[in-house]
């Protein structure tokens, strides 16, 4: 009896660390596929040819050509537009849900913020077609309004919830006694707010912006629905461009298996995985660097 | 006096138009999907199969293939998450594996769901032979949603009051004994949330289903999970933008939409009942 007990204890002990292995197994081997495959691409490309300006073509008849830099300026011009959106809305939004709203408010407009991240891609995609687009060539009086800035917009909104929860986390865990020190000091609801809370929860903040773009960056069917995938290099935000995300999208289930521009995706997912990885690896540092502070 | 009396109001003021910003986009969007998309729901286009081009008909087989390959995912990724935290929290001391193994989770965490889809394809299509097929794709799925899944059940568990793990120590139980009879019996809602929660984003998510075994169309419902499958949010994207007339099925995209967002929202709000449930006090 004892003995069947403490085989089953052994044996789930052991058969449960098993299980965690997979998740190192699959970031390892995720590393290592998006690796090999695109070293078999920079054997024929050359690392100076990817990383230039030269025009994305990888189908053209004769000389096909590699460059990825229009689809990272692409990439880049969606990320800061998004950027540019999200961080003042949400950090906004964060203070006006901890320190403004009345409870009531804030427990209706949680769940709210909560749905907003169920959103799927493909839909809020669809949102920059027949709503944001049409929108934008209005306002701007645009042939269409499939272009960098409805990314942006979209984009932006995809990445409030993850900057909105983690900013309000941060601004209520500033301590009580911060504040009411200042307002003993005769400063008013603002001034505390900008003058103590706000320097207070700074590098909190900078990390919730971070994760925010490391989600947007790495976002596929949004910006591929909405920003016109033209290959050109982008002039500006009116002009349509192409992401990383969208090119591999776009053009893996064309590719035959095994030729220099299917192992050229492979490295396109290489670039988008080392960026969302140091993105990543930068805001959880400023969170643990955080966390040290507090205690 | 007056003057910085004057810019606390501008200042609060600004906020809260950050916060009417926010809620006037989800008002609006939701406003706009509602109006065109919830006239087009009918007992036909929910449970028909697409006719003449995609130009008519239903988008049962859609919803046929989100539902099986979410909870085929779903029922892939839920034990080996639940087992993965509970080795985390309740066996593991901390070592250099248990530090790896929490940092591999966080930065799967942030891996898009495209390179995902790459891993799916050489992997579980190409490497395992699986083709394009509902296996595959349930498999991708299961390891997109893992990280998140042992996130919450590593919360949960960690809300379990240490005092009833002591207790069921004291009594003679053996470690396992107390994890499965005491720990995952107080966890189960929060755990269950957080399944659920990875099931609704599974359900909407397209970039790793995209080479792994979505179809354009399919003429019968998959019979097999080596078969392929039609998904909703796919043809959502399909009707959007590779339609040959986009303004002619706009309704039926927007009816799509509609179908996807009260898929996701009712698994979010089951979710959210459940936490409501067993954790009101937390919550306020």
């Amino acid at each position: 009896m004892t003995g069947r007990r403490y085989f089953w204890n052994r044996f789930f002990e052991n058969s449960l660390a098993v299980s965690a292995f997979v998740s190192i197994a699959t970031l390892v081997g995720i590393f290592l596929l998006l690796a090999v495959n695109s070293w078999k691409a920079f054997t024929y490309i050359g690392l100076g040819e990817f990383f230039s300006l030269n025009a994305w073509n990888p189908a053209a008849y004769d000389t096909p050509s590699y460059g990825i830099g229009a689809l990272l300026l692409g990439t880049a011009l969606t990320t800061l537009g998004a950027t540019v959106i999200a961080a003042p809305l949400g950090v906004g939004m964060a203070f006006f849900l901890s320190e403004i709203a009345p409870m009531r408010l804030r427990n209706l407009l949680k769940p709210i913020v909560e749905l907003m991240a169920a959103v799927p891609s493909v839909v809020m995609g669809f949102t920059g077609i027949v709503l944001v687009g049409p929108f934008l060539a209005k306002v701007f009086g645009l042939p269409n309004g499939l272009n960098a800035l409805n990314g942006s917009i979209l984009l932006a909104f995809m990445a409030l919830p993850t900057v909105i929860s983690i900013s309000e986390d941060v601004v209520q865990a500033v301590p009580r006694a911060y504040k009411e020190a200042s307002y003993a000091l005769g400063a008013n609801r603002w001034e505390t707010l900008i003058r103590v809370t706000l320097p207070a929860c700074y590098s909190g903040l900078l990390a919730a912006i971070m994760l925010g773009i490391g989600r947007a960056i790495g976002e596929t069917m949004t910006v591929l629905m909405a920003t016109g995938n033209a290959t050109a290099m982008p002039s500006g935000l009116f002009s349509s461009v192409r992401t990383i995300t969208a090119t591999v999208a776009i053009e893996m289930g064309e590719v035959p298996t095994g030729t220099t521009h299917y192992y050229a995706l492979f490295a396109c997912a290489l670039v988008l995985f080392l960026i969302t990885l140091s993105i990543n690896f930068a805001a959880e540092r400023v969170a643990a660097r955080l966390r040290k502070r507090g205690q | 006096m007056r003057i910085r009396t004057l810019w606390m109001w501008i200042g609060i003021a600004s906020l809260i138009a950050c916060a009417l910003t926010v809620a006037a986009f989800m008002a609006i969007m939701l406003f706009d999907l509602g109006k065109q998309g919830i006239p087009v729901l009918s007992w036909e286009f929910l449970t028909g199969f697409p006719r003449q081009g995609m130009t008519a008909g239903g988008i049962w087989p859609a919803i046929f293939g989100t539902a099986v390959v979410t909870l085929l995912a779903t029922l892939l990724t839920a034990p080996l998450g639940v087992a993965c935290a509970v080795w985390l929290e309740e066996y593991a001391s901390e070592s250099i594996l248990t530090q790896l193994t929490r940092a591999a989770v966080r930065n799967l965490a942030g891996v898009p769901s495209i390179v995902y889809g790459l891993f799916g394809l050489a992997i579980f299509v190409e490497g395992m032979h699986m083709g394009a097929s509902i296996l595959a794709s349930a498999c991708t799925l299961a390891l997109l949603t893992l990280p998140s899944v042992i996130a919450t059940t590593e919360e949960a568990l960690r809300q379990v009051p240490r005092a009833l793990r002591e207790g069921a120590l004291a009594l003679g139980a053996t470690r396992w004994e107390t994890t499965y009879s005491v720990v995952l019996p107080t966890a189960l809602p929060g755990i269950l949330t957080g399944v659920i929660l990875a099931l609704s984003r599974a359900a909407g998510e397209t970039a790793p289903i995209l080479f792994t075994g979505v179809a354009f169309y399919t003429r019968y419902l998959p019979a097999s999970p080596f078969d392929e499958f039609m998904a909703l949010p796919y043809h959502l994207y399909i009707l959007a933008t590779q339609h040959h007339d986009p303004e002619l099925v706009r309704p039926l995209a927007y009816g799509t939409a509609v179908a996807l967002l009260l898929l996701v929202f009712l698994l979010n709000l089951v979710a959210f009942i459940i936490r409501a449930q067993y954790h009101p006090k937390k919550r306020l």
